[in-house]
């Protein structure tokens, strides 16, 4: 028997967890549905003229726009600094995770900073941020509520726009209660209340807001945040510094390019057509102005996306974190997000995984799919990821990485079915060559079951069919005649 | 009207019986029928599995096969829709291939696809007494796009009732080999499906798709549930005769 790997006995873990699998296909169940009606409201409003587009025109649009920036990057990369230097703020560039936390550090040793607030951010959980900072002894809290609750569990987001999609409210109310030091009812009210109230405090003692970005404006150099909580706004105003963490891919060149991406975003992340907050963000605090951060710093992180530029993965850049892949995905409704032990799961973490960090530890991922296609289909940038993952695939095959058993019985097939006196041969052997598994029901009918190897994988959980005695093709004959001599 | 039976791996190996009920409804409606000798697989497993230079051989072959062939009739959403949406991509952009693979794809057909849209025979004179799920396969509904064409013709099979699934368009966990690959989640989405289709009171699971049945049904069977799963042709054949008696 083949050793598991943590691959399998992560997904293992994930299948025997009850509370996981319902609470995942609760959630990603009522934002798939909530993302089919609103985009139907979307297509009804286009054909009266009431809305930019329908989905499918949206999608073309922004397919174009994002393929045309990654084809134009290095340009407005620099137009983006360039701008976000004249609206006051500072730009950095950073090439890895190490580069990008090394320079949070730097600025917040020039500042003595201690403490820091963060808004949602998939890109910091991708450089690993906050370890980096507490190994330094800075305290690092998250204010999204999801990412609280991921925090004060040590875990990692289990969903790319709901990182706490896998935890019941008891889980919470047990987490938060930990926290408040008694127990806590489980009422949305009383848990949204407790956060709230703590984390005012520590918006209100941060030395330094750090944020993602949704979008970057080239043309003006404006962040973008998307938010449903308002944290977005507090990290951004608040805190006398604040630092943005943006990936390369994520600008586009200009407003009315970012009103596609908006008409886009919230409806596939959360089948919202506007979320609640939405901040553009262009420069620091001006002289006048009450709020604001007095420093803005920006980062822009490469960590492996310039390596994908130049593939025929390019595309898979254009994606907007909008999680749709995955709400749509049925690996990821019977799993969550952690089985993949990758920082983006789903179908989006299952390329882009291997893409940004290479084959080693994430080969397994690209098996844990049935290619069905859903992600593609409810992609707003229409990205082909099972199309991806049968090409990244490819790449495993051409180097080798694969079971071995796997590879000699695919190897046999090739070589039997592309002969067809093979092929023919092989079908009208099968029956007995299968004899020693074939079963028998009640009504005479046959059956396989306890098949061996890598058979096994199948009829452990299912029979299988037995091969006919006689195959179709030679039956073909008699038919004719019997249709014939009608 | 003449057309090629391509009748794919796995109805030939496990159920021949559905090739048979293709041949005599086709033969019904006065449709001429040949089987051309040279056919196998259309090569999805190496395509699916990161075999992709096997996988041109299995076009190849197909393209070869069925050169003369007007129309192409499968009993499988998946194979047709790998042919009409993959096939191409094997090949050079502008090469002579690539313009026989999206020729060869422009004349495959699915079963009921060809029937509905090609013929126009929706309803075949049917009777098939029992209460019934339709399980439309990932490929023939995205791909192929063929969604209403299957459901049409089951529509007008007497004493037949049609229920509805919840989230019809989830993957039931077949995906080939990924079936063997990762069988703990294959199974995990078989049971989601299964226990959803139990739910509506089907004693019936119809598709155009050989390989999700024998999914479905391998864990029905193992579960022991009382739910026959059948292929749409089959079941039209059967209903044919049942009608006719």
């Amino acid at each position: 028997m083949v050793a598991k790997t943590p691959f399998l006995e992560r997904v293992e873990k994930a299948l025997a967890d009850e509370h996981l699998r319902g609470a995942v296909r609760y959630t990603a169940e009522n934002l798939y549905m909530k993302r089919k009606a609103v985009m139907a409201d979307l297509n009804a409003l286009a054909v009266k003229g009431e809305a930019i587009g329908t989905f499918e025109e949206l999608r073309a649009r922004a397919q174009e726009i994002k393929l045309h920036t990654l084809a134009h990057l290095d340009g407005y990369l620099k137009q983006a600094a360039e701008q976000i230097r004249k609206n006051g703020g500072v730009v950095h560039w950073a090439k890895d995770a190490e580069e990008a936390n090394r320079i949070v550090l730097e600025i917040c040793k020039k500042r003595g900073a201690r403490k820091l607030i963060k808004s949602k951010s998939m890109v910091t959980e991708e450089i690993h941020m906050n370890h980096a900072l507490e190994a330094e002894g800075l305290e690092i809290v998250e204010s999204d509520l999801g990412e609280y609750i991921i925090q004060l569990a040590k875990e990692t987001p289990a969903h790319i726009v709901i990182p706490a999609i896998h935890k019941t409210r008891r889980q919470i109310a047990d987490l938060f209660g930990a926290v408040a030091g008694h127990e806590l009812e489980t009422d949305t009210k009383t848990l949204a209340g407790f956060a709230r109230a703590t984390l005012r405090q520590k918006f209100m003692n941060a030395d330094v807001g750090v944020t993602g970005a949704n979008f970057v404006v080239a043309e003006t150099g404006t962040i973008c945040l998307v938010t449903n909580e308002g944290n977005g706004r507090l990290t951004t105003s608040v805190p006398p510094c604040q630092i943005s963490l943006v990936g390369i891919e994520k600008l586009v060149p200009n407003l009315e390019d970012l009103a596609v991406m908006m008409g886009l975003l919230p409806r596939s992340a959360t089948g919202q057509k506007i979320t609640t907050y939405f901040n553009m963000i262009t420069g620091p605090r001006r002289p006048g102005e009450p709020d604001g951060p007095e420093e803005l710093h920006v980062i822009f992180l490469d960590n492996g996306r310039s390596n994908i530029l130049a593939t025929r993965y390019r595309e898979v850049l254009t994606c907007i974190r909008c999680g749709a892949c995955l709400n749509s995905c049925p690996v990821y409704r019977q799993l969550g997000g952690h089985a993949y032990g990758s920082i983006y799961p789903g179908p989006i973490g299952t390329v882009l995984t291997p893409l940004l960090q290479g084959f080693d530890q994430w080969d397994e991922l690209l098996q844990a799919c049935s290619l069905c296609g859903a992600c593609a289909e409810n992609c707003p940038l229409g990205i082909q990821l099972h199309k991806h993952i049968i090409h990244l695939r490819g790449e495993l095959v051409r180097q080798g990485r694969e079971h071995p058993l796997m590879r000699t019985a695919l190897k046999a097939v090739h070589f039997a079915w592309t002969r067809p006196g093979v092929y023919r041969f092989v079908a009208r052997s099968a029956h007995l060559g299968v004899k020693p598994f074939i079963r028998r029901r009640a009504d005479g009918t046959e059956y396989l079951d306890n098949l061996p190897s890598i058979a096994a994988g199948w009829t452990n959980s299912r029979t299988m069919p037995a091969p006919a005695r006689k195959p179709f093709h030679r039956r073909w004959a008699e038919l004719q005649r019997e249709e014939g001599a009608k | 009207m003449k057309v090629s039976l391509f009748i794919t791996c796995l109805a030939d190996h496990f159920a021949p019986q559905v090739g048979e009920a293709v041949y005599r409804l086709l033969r019904r409606h006065g449709v001429e029928v040949d089987f051309p000798a040279g056919q196998t697989c259309c090569g999805q497993p190496s395509w699916n599995t990161g075999h992709l230079d096997d996988a041109r051989d299995f076009a190849r072959l197909y393209i070869k096969t069925f050169a003369r062939s007007e129309y192409i009739i499968q009993p499988s959403g998946s194979c047709a829709g790998h042919v009409r949406y993959f096939y191409p991509e094997m090949f050079p952009e502008g090469s002579r291939e690539r313009q026989e693979a999206v020729a060869v794809g422009q004349r495959t057909y699915e079963f009921t696809e060809f029937m509905v849209r090609v013929l126009g025979v929706k309803d075949v004179g049917a009777r098939f007494p029992g209460k019934a799920v339709f399980h439309n396969n990932c490929h023939m509904q995205r791909e192929l796009k063929v969604q209403e064409e299957p459901l049409e013709m089951l529509r007008c099979v007497r004493d037949l009732e049609l229920l509805e699934l919840p989230r019809p368009d989830l993957c039931c966990g077949f995906g080939g080999a990924f079936s063997i690959k990762e069988p703990e989640i294959s199974t995990a989405m078989a049971d989601d499906k299964v226990d959803a289709i139990a739910a509506t009171g089907a004693n019936l699971i119809v598709s155009s798709d050989l390989g999700c049945l024998m999914h479905q049904g391998g864990r029905i069977e193992k579960r022991g549930l009382p739910i026959r799963t059948l292929h749409i042709a089959e079941l039209l054949w059967e209903g044919v005769q049942q009608n006719g008696r």
